[in-house]
């Protein structure tokens, strides 16, 4: 089999006189059994892969894909990176999300290009004053760097912000967390896939995931595909926008319902933009990419969708913000703009762990925030499913809390999608 | 943005309305645990037509049901609250 070669200067420097690099990862037929089946290569389910198969010693595993990896939402979102939730629960996985991403580059021997260049999210009433202040106090309780700015403050760490008063929606202030920032969405996928592939793993594209087979005890036996049945004991469903579909194969009905989430980029400019700001009151997202494109994240549409390409007005809505946010940007040119497909649950918090079906694992529910979470999402569910059982990070997420009413209500906290 | 035929006012955009989840979801009489959480939320989410509930906020005000295709978001009709669904 043989992994590819270590990336390091001096090979860099070797190429440079010639030579090709080769493929990084391999493109398998898919076998007639796995011990484990993960459907879905995005991020999270080559996390998922990569850790079962490096942490938990399962390498006869597959990762199926009904498209290309990391063609989906991985590969079209704003790459946004933090962990200064509210809720104990929501911070334990982010945060140790973040922590995974300070050394992921190391651990993948591929440069994700983890940036940690802050995370600034704007107040712009008294209610989004006193959320974020409550933000910065539970997080320091958590151990979560969180900071406190004033308007001048929030002006000297991004120079480019408007902080003027005669505004519809002034800056009253801002919620840093420095340690926060953007990663390379698409060195995440391949960075996971080549790492998994060098350990074993099949990565199976173009096989789209048909039906999910049961035995007479109902548990999970294998599944139904595009390139034949795969006979495998345990199925993790890590399928993002199309989660309810796939567990309808199993007679699963789930909390949730998806959406299309929009983000656009402009045409490169110099650099300008130092950080990554945010404002949920006006609907704002913008970072600015190592390309020099300014990156903006749009809102959902308000009614549920596959269509993958949200409306016109909805990604206008935010533009109209950005431009106030930051007069200078006006006249910037969009490149072009795109619609992923988000679940989102009730709480807006994820779900990690086990279902009514022996042996079908799911991890789904990230909604408009899951790409700061992929580290943490695949190492604990990765654990969920070799063990069988919820890792102690992941076990708050359960897809029971909906029936105990022990929800992890982020919704509530940020007011609006994250 | 959809052009949504309100069945009392007639065609307007998507902006003067509300979406209002699911169709046809059913108070359970008997309200064990299971049942709540249904009720409250487990919902269909499916790719192709779906039942939902709109409601015309800034018109008429008033709910309405819809069925809508979720891959081509072509909406096939709507019809007013207990008429037969479309």
């Amino acid at each position: 089999m043989g992994g590819p070669t270590s990336f390091s200067a001096w090979g860099l420097l070797r190429r440079a006189f010639g030579g090709a690099w080769g493929e990084q990862w391999r493109s398998p037929e898919p076998k007639a059994a796995y011990d484990a089946v993960i459907v879905g290569a995005g991020g999270h389910g080559l996390a998922t892969a990569f850790y079962l198969a490096s942490e938990h010693g399962l390498r006869n595993i597959a990762v199926l894909d009904k498209g290309w990896l990391g063609g989906g939402n991985t590969g079209r979102n704003t790459t946004i990176i933090r962990s200064n939730y509210l809720w104990d629960e929501s911070a334990a996985i982010y945060e140790h999300s973040l922590k995974l991403w300070e050394g992921l580059s190391q651990a993948l021997n591929y440069n994700v290009m983890y940036s940690p260049r802050g995370v600034m999210m704007l107040a712009h009433n008294q209610h989004d004053v006193r959320v974020f202040r409550r933000h910065v106090h539970a997080n320091r309780d958590q151990g979560i760097d969180n900071e406190w700015l004033t308007p001048e403050e929030a002006k000297v760490f991004c120079p480019p912000l408007d902080i003027g008063r005669d505004v519809r929606y002034p800056v009253l202030g801002a919620a840093l967390q420095r340690r926060g920032g953007v990663a390379r969405h698409d060195a995440v996928a391949w960075g996971y896939a080549r790492a998994a592939s060098a350990l074993g793993v099949d990565i199976v594209e173009n096989c789209e995931v048909t039906g999910i087979s049961r035995g007479l005890d109902g548990a999970v036996t294998g599944v139904e595909t595009t390139r034949g049945p795969i006979r495998t004991g345990k199925v993790g469903v890590v399928a993002a926008g199309h989660t309810s579909v796939l567990m309808a194969m199993a007679g699963v009905r789930m909390p949730l319902e998806s959406f299309p989430l929009q983000a656009l980029v402009s045409e490169p400019i110099k650099p300008v933009m130092p950080c990554v700001v945010m404002s949920n009151t006006v609907h704002a997202y913008i970072s600015q990419s190592d390309k020099g494109e300014m990156v903006i994240g749009a809102s959902t549409d308000v009614y549920p969708s596959y269509s993958q390409a949200g409306g016109p007005h909805v990604a206008m809505h935010t533009l109209e913000a950005i431009c106030e946010l930051f007069p200078s940007f006006r006249r910037l040119r969009m490149l072009r703009n795109w619609g992923g497909i988000v679940d989102c649950t009730p709480d807006r918090s994820p779900i990690i762990g086990l279902t009514p079906v022996p042996g079908l694992f799911v991890n789904c529910g990230w909604g408009t925030g899951g790409f700061k979470a992929t580290p943490a999402s695949g190492h604990v569910f990765a654990a969920t499913i070799a063990s069988g059982k919820p890792h102690p990070i992941a076990a708050p997420f359960n897809l029971d809390r909906f029936r105990t009413g022990r929800l992890i209500d982020e919704a509530a906290a940020a007011a609006v999608s994250h | 943005m959809l052009l949504i035929p309100c069945p009392w006012c007639g065609p307007r955009p998507e902006a003067e309305f509300h979406h209002a989840g699911q169709a046809h979801l059913t108070r359970p009489a008997q309200a064990t645990d299971e049942a709540w959480a249904a009720y409250l939320y487990l919902r269909n989410n499916p790719k192709g037509p779906h039942a939902e509930r709109w409601r015309h906020l800034h018109g008429c005000g008033r709910f309405f049901n819809c069925r809508r295709d979720t891959v081509t978001d072509r909406i096939s009709g709507t019809s007013a609250p207990g008429a037969e669904a479309v």
